[in-house]
Formats: C-alpha cells, sequence, structure tokens
C-alpha cells in the first residue's frame, strides 16, 4: 500500500545577514506553513541560518542540462565582457 | 531552606521533566519523519528546562544534591508534576491536545515569571518563552489541521480534547502566598490560557469541551497510576548502580 | 516525474529524467551518447540531477542512496529504544539529540534520492514490502545501556569510514547529502566513545557491560563494510562510476587500524584473538570472519528483523489518519483561496 505523500519543498537557507540564500535541500510537507517550520527544525538546528525560504518543488521552472538544450550562451567568443580583456597603460589608476 | 520556593520550583521542573520524558517516545513513531525531528525538538527543550530548573531547585534544598539525584532518586510521592503530563501516549492528537493546553499555560507563566524578583528563575523564563512560543505554534498548527482536516481527524481530535481537558485545571493550582510577589502565580493565568486555547480550538472547527475538572493533587505528589510505571522505566538503570557516573 | 520530455523553462522540473528510454522521439534533442557523462567522471565532476547518465547508474544510486536512507531511519530505533531508560539527563538529552540527527540524516538522504525522479513514498513502500534493504547492523539488540556506547563507537565509527569518501562521489546531491551528514556524524562517534570510556573507567559492572557491549558489536560492525572484495561483483561497476571510491576491504582495514588504538584508549578488548600489528604491512591483521552471520540477518533472520519491520510499519499506519488530515486541511484551504480570489 502506498500512501500519497506531502508535496515535496525545496529549502534555502540565508546563513548570516550579508549572505545570499542557498539551495540546503528538500523535505515533504503538507502546506507552506508547516514547511517552513519543518526546514527550521531539519535545516537550522546548530544555528545554520537566519531566514528560510520554502518553494514547492513543483512550482520551480529549470534550465535544461546542457547536452539536451544548449541554454547557455556559449560566451567563450565573448570575451570582451570581462575586464581582463582591456589593456590599461601603466600608472593609470582606478582603472 | 524556602521551602516554598523549593517546591514551587520542583513543580516547574518536574512537569517540564515528565512531559519530556513521554515527548521522547515519540522519536522513531511520529506520523512522518519531520515530525521525528519536531517532537524531538520539543522534547529537547522540555528536557533542557526541567535540567535548569532541577539544578536550581538543588540549589535552594541546599543539601548538595543534583540535577540527576532529583530526576532518578524521587519517589512518586516527591514529584510535584501535574497530572496531565504523565498521562500515557496513545496517539498523535492526544500528544497535540496535550502540548497545546501545557505548552500555552508554560508561554503565560514563564512570560510572567521572568519578570520575577528572584533572578535565576527570571533567566530560566526569559530562555525558556522563546522556546514554548515554537510549542504552541506547533501544537497549534496540528490541532488546527486535525480538527479542520477529515472527519476522522475531526472526531479523534475532539475526542484527545475532551480526555485531556479535565486536567488542565490542575496547572491553576494557586501558589503558597509567601510567594505571592516573588513568582508568576498560575491561578492568575487561567483565563488568559483558556482564551487562548479556545481561538485555536473554535478555529479548528472543534467544540470547547465542558468544564469538568478531574481532581488535582500532583502538586502534593498524589499522582494518577501511570507515574510509578513512567518512573520505574526511567530511574531503574540510574538506581541500579548506586553512586555511578555515566 | 521520471520520462517527461522537457523545455527549458518548463515550470516543476527540477528533478527527473532527460533522457529516460521511454523519451518521445525528439528530433531537436541530440541523442545523448554519454560522452559528457564519461567526460565528467573522468574529471572527477559531478553529475547533477537531469544530467544523461546510464539508466543503470541512475538505478544503481536510487537503490543505495535509499538503502543509506533507510539505515539511518531504522537506525533511530535500537538507540531509540534507551532514551526513556538513559541514566542521567545530560545522556538522555545527547541520546534524543542523536536520534534526532539521524532522522534527519535520512531526509538528506531521501531527499537526494528523490533529485533522481523518484518518489519517497515509492521508496519508504520499498522498505515496508521488503524490495529495498537497510544496514544489517541495526538488526541486533540494545540490550544494556553500554550498547548505545557501542554503536556510537564502533556502529558510527564504521558508516563515518564509509562516508568520508562518499563526500567526493560522482553524483552531487548525494555528495553533499554526506557532507551535511559527515559534519553531524562525528558527534555521535563521540558520544559513544565517551559513553564507554565511562563505563569501563567506572565500576566494575560498569567495566563488565561495557566489555560484554564491545564483544557483540564488533564482529557485526566489521561486516558492516559488506562481503570480501572477492565476493563483491558490484563494486567495480560502481567504482568506475565514481560511486565507490575504496573497496570494502580497504575500508574495513581503515576502520581496523582506526579502531584499535580507541580500544586500548578505552581500557577495552575487542574480542579477536588474531588482532595484531603487522609491522611489514604497515596495519593490523585480524581474524577470518564469518560471514554466514551478516547473509543470514540480510536474508531477514537476524535477532531483531521483524521487530524493526513491525515496529516501522507500526508508525507508518498507525499516523495515516495524521498524514491524510493534513492533506485535507491543505486542499480546503486551496479551496477558500481561490473561492475568496475568485469573490474579491
Amino acid at each position: 500500500m502506498t500512501t500519497k505523500d506531502w508535496p515535496l519543498w525545496e529549502v534555502f537557507v540565508r546563513a548570516r545577514r550579508g549572505l545570499s540564500h542557498v539551495h540546503s535541500g528538500s523535505l515533504h510537507a503538507p502546506d507552506a506553513e508547516m514547511a517552513l517550520r519543518n526546514a527550521r527544525d531539519l535545516y537550522t538546528r546548530r544555528g545554520e541560518g537566519v531566514s528560510i525560504w520554502v518553494v514547492k518543488a513543483s512550482d520551480i521552472a529549470a534550465s535544461t542540462p546542457d547536452e539536451r538544450d544548449p541554454f547557455f550562451d556559449p560566451a567563450a567568443d565573448k570575451i570582451y565582457r570581462h575586464p581582463t580583456f582591456y589593456e590599461v597603460p601603466e600608472g593609470v589608476e582606478h582603472l | 531552606m524556602d521551602t516554598p520556593l523549593f517546591e514551587y520550583t520542583l513543580g516547574l521542573a518536574d512537569d517540564a521533566l515528565i512531559s519530556a520524558q513521554r515527548m521522547g517516545w515519540w522519536i522513531s513513531r511520529a506520523p512522518e519523519l519531520e515530525e521525528d525531528v519536531a517532537l524531538a525538538n520539543i522534547g529537547l527543550d522540555q528536557l533542557g528546562q526541567a535540567r535548569s530548573l532541577l539544578t536550581y531547585a538543588a540549589e535552594l534544598e541546599g543539601e548538595g544534591r543534583t540535577e540527576d539525584g532529583l530526576a532518578y532518586l524521587r519517589d512518586e510521592r516527591e514529584f510535584r508534576n501535574v497530572k496531565l503530563v504523565e498521562r500515557p501516549m496513545t496517539d498523535f492528537g492526544v500528544a497535540m491536545a496535550r502540548l497545546l493546553a501545557f505548552a500555552t499555560y508554560q508561554l503565560h507563566l514563564y512570560r510572567a515569571l521572568s519578570t520575577s524578583s528572584d533572578t535565576t528563575l527570571a533567566g530560566i523564563a526569559a530562555k525558556a518563552v522563546k522556546e514554548v512560543a515554537y510549542h504552541v505554534d506547533h501544537a497549534s498548527h496540528w490541532v488546527l489541521r486535525l480538527g479542520d482536516g477529515t472527519d476522522e481527524s475531526h472526531a479523534r481530535m475532539q475526542a484527545a480534547l475532551d480526555a485531556e481537558w479535565p486536567y488542565l485545571a490542575e496547572l491553576f493550582t494557586p501558589i503558597d502566598p509567601s510567594l505571592a510577589d516573588r513568582v508568576a502565580d498560575p491561578a492568575h493565568l487561567e483565563d488568559a490560557v483558556v482564551a487562548h486555547v479556545r481561538r485555536v480550538v473554535t478555529e479548528a472547527t472543534l467544540t470547547m469541551p465542558e468544564v469538568s475538572r478531574a481532581l488535582g493533587g500532583g502538586r502534593q505528589g498524589v499522582h494518577t497510576e501511570h507515574l510509578g510505571y513512567l518512573l520505574a522505566e526511567m530511574q531503574h538503570l540510574h538506581r541500579s548502580h548506586p553512586g555511578a557516573t555515566w | 516525474m521520471a520520462g517527461k520530455c522537457h523545455t527549458a523553462g518548463t515550470v516543476g522540473l527540477v528533478y527527473g529524467n532527460d533522457f529516460g528510454t521511454d523519451q518521445a522521439a525528439d528530433q531537436q534533442a541530440p541523442a545523448p551518447d554519454g560522452q559528457a557523462f564519461a567526460a565528467l567522471l573522468a574529471d572527477e565532476g559531478r553529475v547533477e540531477p537531469r544530467d544523461d547518465m546510464p539508466e543503470a547508474y541512475r538505478k544503481s544510486l536510487v537503490r543505495q542512496i535509499a538503502q543509506h536512507a533507510h539505515s539511518e531511519i531504522i537506525g533511530m530505533q535500537p538507540e531509540g529504544n534507551w532514551i526513556s531508560r538513559a541514566p542521567s539527563l545530560r545522556r538522555k538529552a545527547i541520546l534524543m539529540a542523536k536520534v534526532q540527527d539521524e532522522a534527519g540524516h535520512g531526509l538528506y538522504l531521501y531527499a537526494a534520492a528523490e533529485t533522481l525522479g523518484v518518489d519517497r513514498a515509492d521508496l519508504v513502500d520499498q522498505l515496508h514490502t521488503g524490495r529495498q534493504k537497510y544496514s544489517s547492523i541495526f538488526n541486533y539488540p540494545t540490550l544494556t545501556w553500554a550498547d548505545v556506547g557501542a554503536i556510537g563507537w564502533l556502529v558510527d565509527g564504521a558508516a563515518i569510514t564509509n562516508q568520508v569518501p562518499l563526500c567526493r562521489c560522482s553524483y552531487g546531491p548525494y555528495a553533499r547529502a554526506m557532507v551535511r551528514v559527515c559534519k553531524e556524524e562525528s558527534f555521535h562517534q563521540r558520544q559513544g566513545f565517551e559513553i564507554l570510556y565511562t563505563l569501563s573507567h567506572g565500576t566494575p559492572e560498569q567495566r563488565a557491560m561495557a566489555q560484554d557491549a564491545v564483544n557483540r558489536y564488533w564482529w557485526p560492525s566489521l561486516m558492516m563494510f559488506g562481503p570480501p572484495d572477492d565476493d563483491s561483483p558490484n563494486s567495480s561497476q560502481s567504482m568506475a562510476w565514481g560511486i565507490k571510491r575504496f573497496s570494502n576491504d580497504e575500508l574495513r582495514q581503515r576502520f581496523v587500524d582506526m579502531t584499535v588504538p580507541q580500544s586500548e584508549a578505552l581500557g577495552l578488548t575487542l574480542p579477536d584473538p588474531d588482532l595484531r600489528w603487522n609491522e611489514e604491512r604497515g596495519h593490523y591483521d585480524y581474524g577470518t570472519i564469518d560471514f554466514t552471520e551478516l547473509f543470514e540477518v540480510i536474508k531477514g533472520n537476524g535477532p531483531c528483523n521483524a521487530e524493526r519491520m513491525a515496529h516501522k510499519r507500526g508508525a507508518y499506519d498507525a499516523g495515516a489518519w495524521v498524514r491524510e488530515a493534513a492533506d485535507a486541511y491543505a486542499e480546503k484551504q486551496a479551496r477558500r483561496a481561490a473561492t475568496a480570489e475568485s469573490v474579491a
């Protein structure tokens, strides 16, 4: 007998002020309120977090793996986006 | 020794200790893994409160007893917890009804106690307020979901509430008059606690149980038959090795 | 989730199998040739959810991660057994925290398994029906308080030996879960060692209790590393895939080498008359393990197999009404919100 599980939620935790939320893992919960509380118990027991986001896994849009469907700009040929591309004369500061 | 203060502290300590003992049973038996983690957390909080309070009680007694001496070497008639917390764990609905009642009481009590002139108790209470606020939150969320869930859960949650309710009154047993201005008197908290619980129960589409009061006595060491078995299990190993360190 | 044909940006697709054999033919998608997977492995890179991977790799990982998760959950029972009887409040608190961690580890691992496109409910069902297994060590009883120490010292010690290499396994979510687990596990081993140290330096009865526990848990702990390398046909594939980094015997030897000096610090003997330092090899020699016991326990004939499963299934069944109620409430709330919106 398999009963239906509660929905899957992805958990994002901000470890401390100044950092952004980082994906920590997932858990099952019946709704957002319980998901938030479960995430607090599961992922911040050792003081690892000051802020938690939970999102239903089914609400997340994800890019496809690169081999299947090239999604990311093959940026190797646009090196002019990087500062190291540019020559700065000796002695010129703040550039 | 200030006997009334000692007994008062012991009452709070034993409430937390016995409640923690019952809560520990749920670890590996909860309805879902996430709940195993949550209930373990609540049990750990309660055990922590018990340890702080027992240590202080031993200090007040001034006879060199320790938290373990008090926990493991007293008999039933020396325990000062209310009967509510020693009742057996039968199902999750009962656990949540009991936790809602007990944690709401603790929340109001600890809030009041955090301004006590007894600085040790005030300090313990201030830390505990944050913990029990979360316990109330947890129990409320579950009472809501069980009350307003399925027909079966509604019936079971109502039955649980009806069974535990008579034991709530004992929590508001007035304290010794000599303590009046120094610590929180639970007798003053009954209206606020009941109102708080009523809000949750009503939102959960449940009915507040009829007022009926089981006989008190826990604060004088007159308990239900359940406590004996609980203590036998809890204390047996410690008592089997007198004087040993663990 | 498995078998869906995704395009970039479609909602609800963090996990799954983009390259499953039951895909509808999609001319625009390049046929996976396994090159990316092979290159990743060669580079010690990480395979991430929805990457191209051999079906056998996916299946093998699902099974391994799930069984690892099941082990954590079942492992809660032998130790949880002593929470109510812990001989001091400090020990009670520590044990509650440890068993709580084990539930947490199970959850991290189920989460990792789900990234491969399976549902936790299915994995739990496979455990309950015996189609997936858990570590055989948890089919042994905890007869005394010292057993709790022995489990922390020996069983968690063996688990750590196994788990540290897994922090570098080829599958990202599993490796990351293992990093988290390993951080928490070291407290587990220390608390077990501390329990036994206190016992072995205590009363004669306590010393005897500690030695008795070690006598019963030593050989089963060695068996946790699995059959000898010669009898482990799946190991080489597992290693080629970067899931297994060291062989069973290598890990077992590592565990023995680590543990013998610790036993000396404890003042307890390990029940193996053939245990001795081999200067030439630079390792401890140890006696022949009788693996028939392991196979019997795996088959279901261990001391506690039936109890462990009855406890697990019992808790699950007893909680069904709670889980259903939570679902029902969530649905009601969703309908109420929808109604409120349409009225507004």
